[in-house]
């Protein structure tokens, strides 16, 4: 009996929400992160490549997860809008007011730098970055979080006087490609990069000391479970730059998986035997489809119970007629990724804010084809259904809903086709679907891992297309 | 635009309205139907005068038939035909027996009542109409141009069985048409209509003989082949 209630009481226990960044680092903190606390018995749900750190920062303090990596120079500098770091009781007496605290430094720094094509950089007589100014013809290609970042392009470029310079944003991970195939001169990189060495690119020297200290550290909340905060600090120094680049080059040079690469840190440092289930294919194939079959069909389904009505009165009261109409037009003008961020700050991060955004996203071709559809029934068979003495509800039911179905089905196919295509976007904010698997192959720039979510994306389209094109061939038989 | 209008109908009787495209028959028609409601003047049915809180029960007292049936096109003709009839809560027996007396008297199969609209000719369609017009057994029927689109020969059966159906039912009906000759066949009085008003009401008789105006006269001189019958 008493063995019951004990149980019970551990298994009843929240599970502990680990969070990381988009790149491959973070991912492996978290990684180390979660396998640790798994092996201390507690249940773990780990959101990895969330997002940036405006979305990772907004996800812990919002209370939407528990924990993740970051750095003090992001701390001070992005988080905190530009604050001088002297020690981590100090910082964390400025992170005690968001109700959450750093751990000690895990061990290594990891710092922003930029870096060139070590051939062109001795070519252009080009050791630090203050020589750069001298070039005004390179191309700047830089992480599009560093562009915008206090500590990041803006910053630097003022303390260099590179205004002027040409510059773009894209992925961090894509940028190696772009430097190694000749698109960009100059991009910037974190010291901790496996690809420094494997591309041997030439880091410049910070020569105005611009670049704060970027240490690696744990941010938790507070009100998390002391047993959670006492795990993680137990990786407090532990973790060496010379590790971390190993396992940085074990995952994004070696594609081995990020949890074993992790798993095997934990057992050569702690002699923990961390259980790492790595998936094959087929099964993280159903995962990912059920995942994405999941947003698709109750954001969905959503649409249409909303969306149809919504035609119906849109037809039915002249005064609201251009108001409905309006405003699913303007939704579908919302960059759907700018859709889905904005969902964060009112319904967190996962799969609820993925699906609000998408049935938003959805409500427009129902909407319009419903109204259309009724709108453009023959006024002679309007006429003749009143003259029968019907009241309009059953008209409605019986006359105008039947014979605007075909425009209304065309419209929930063109629905449900954009939104599997958008649906893909939802792993950004932890949504999981098909846009997992093309999002860490972005990161690790594996092709194959981009088709295993792009490939049956477009099926399940072709799909839904398919059906609804069989339906419509059965419902038109007049 | 209609103006100053008043007609009456006696009970069983059939009126024709007649009168070039324009002159307001049709309006006239949705305006007895309660489709439309006039700025001034009414529209009285036995009893009860037609108006928003009255219309759904009228209309159950009246049959309307348009041009081309005014068929739904996604229900089959028993389906389009026992509509008013199952919201009013019949029973499906009494719906079918309904129908198969319809059916008979309007020379339809029942095979054809279970087709969709489109896998009839349009002269079935019509019959299918006018079915459907009578399904409640109205005592008034009102007709806009039903025979507007047959061709000759299959409208010249239909208005012999019109005819026929009207006179066994014993039915009120006011016929919108632009033919003189079907409204005289099928009329026992002629509206004549131009711009919105009666320019002359009475039997195809008075219309020849006694024309009002030299519109009358030019409106029936255009149906050549009557005026010789009309002697007989």
């Amino acid at each position: 009996m008493v063995l019951t209630g004990i149980s019970c009481s551990v298994f009843a226990r929240q599970p502990v929400q680990v969070g990381s960044k988009l790149f491959t680092e973070s991912v492996i903190l978290g990684d180390i992160a979660t396998l640790l606390l798994e092996a201390e018995g507690f249940e773990v749900e780990f959101y990895d490549q969330l997002g940036g750190t405006q979305i990772l920062w907004n996800a812990l303090i919002e209370g939407e997860i528990d924990i993740y990596p970051d750095y003090t120079g992001t701390v001070t500098q992005e988080i905190l809008g530009g604050v001088e770091f002297t020690t981590l009781e100090a910082l964390n007496v400025l992170l005690n007011e968001f109700e959450v605290q750093a751990t000690r430094p895990l061990g290594f720094n990891n710092t922003y730098a930029l870096g060139m094509n070590k051939q062109i950089a001795g070519e252009l007589g080009i050791e630090k970055i203050s020589d750069l100014g001298r070039h005004p013809d390179l191309v700047f290609g830089v992480s599009n979080e560093f562009m915008e970042r206090n500590d990041g392009w803006p910053g630097l470029s003022s303390a260099y006087g590179l205004e002027a310079m040409d510059v773009t944003g894209l992925d961090h991970d894509l940028a190696y490609r772009g430097l190694e195939a000749g698109n960009i001169d100059v991009i910037d990189i974190y010291s901790t990069d496996a690809e420094i060495e494997y591309y041997d690119l030439k880091v410049l020297e910070d020569d105005l000391n611009f670049f704060p200290t970027y240490l690696a550290v744990f941010l938790y909340r507070l009100d998390v479970d002391p047993g959670v905060v006492e795990t993680i600090t137990k990786l407090e120094g532990q973790i060496s730059e010379e590790e971390i680049i190993t396992m940085n080059a074990s995952v994004k040079l070696n594609g081995e998986n990020d949890s074993e690469v992790a798993a095997r840190f934990l057992e050569a440092k702690f002699g923990i035997q961390a259980e790492v289930t790595v998936q094959n294919f087929w099964s993280r194939l159903w995962e990912t489809t059920l995942g994405h079959l999941y947003l698709v069909s109750i954001s969905l389904g959503l649409a249409i119970l909303i969306a149809i009505p919504l035609g119906v009165l849109a037809v039915k009261i002249p005064a609201i007629e251009s108001p409905v109409l309006g405003f699913v037009g303007v939704m579908q003008t919302i960059p759907s990724l700018a859709l889905l961020v904005f969902m964060i700050p009112l319904l967190g991060i996962g799969s609820i804010p993925a699906m609000a955004a998408l049935f938003l996203y959805s409500l427009l071709p129902i909407v319009r084809n419903t109204h259309a559809g009724i709108k453009n029934i023959e006024p002679s068979l309007m006429e003749s259904a009143r003259a029968l003495g019907l009241p309009n509800q059953v008209i409605l039911q019986k006359i105008e809903l039947p014979l605007a179905l075909p425009t209304i089905l065309a419209g929930v196919k063109t629905s449900a086709v954009i939104n599997i295509g958008t649906a893909t976007l939802g792993a950004l904010i932890g949504a999981g679907g098909y846009g997992q698997p093309i999002l860490t192959g972005i990161r690790l720039d594996d092709t194959s891992l981009i088709l295993e979510g792009a490939i049956p994306a477009a099926l399940m389209a072709l799909l839904v297309q398919f059906l609804f094109d069989r339906i419509e061939l059965r419902i038109s038989r007049t | 635009m209609l103006d100053n209008i008043s007609l009456r109908v006696k009970p069983g009787k059939t009126l024709a309205l007649i009168g070039p495209s324009g002159c307001g028959k049709s309006t006239l028609l949705r305006i007895v139907m309660g489709l439309i409601f006039p700025d001034s003047g009414k529209v009285q049915v036995g009893e009860t005068e037609m108006s928003s809180e009255t219309k759904l029960k009228l209309r159950h007292n009246m049959g309307y038939v348009i041009q081309k049936g005014g068929l739904f096109p996604h229900l089959t003709a028993r389906e389009n035909c026992s509509l008013a009839a199952k919201y009013l809560g019949w029973s499906e027996p009494g719906i079918t027996a309904r129908i198969t007396e319809l059916a008979e008297l309007t020379k339809i199969t029942l095979s054809q009542m279970d087709k969709l609209p489109s896998k009839l000719s349009g002269g079935q369609q019509q019959r299918i109409g006018l079915i459907r017009a009578l399904m409640l057994d109205p005592e008034v029927i009102l007709l806009d141009e039903p025979l507007g689109s047959i061709d000759p020969l299959v409208r010249h059966d239909l208005q012999t069985d019109l005819k026929r159906i009207f006179d066994t039912l014993k039915k009120t009906v006011l016929l919108v048409t632009h033919d003189l000759s079907e409204a005289a066949y099928l009329g026992d009085q002629i509206a004549l209509m131009k711009d919105g008003e009666i320019e002359q009401l009475g039997d195809i008789h008075s219309f020849i003989q006694e024309p009002r105006s030299e519109f009358v006269t030019q409106f029936v001189t255009a149906h050549r082949s009557l005026i010789g019958k009309a002697g007989t």
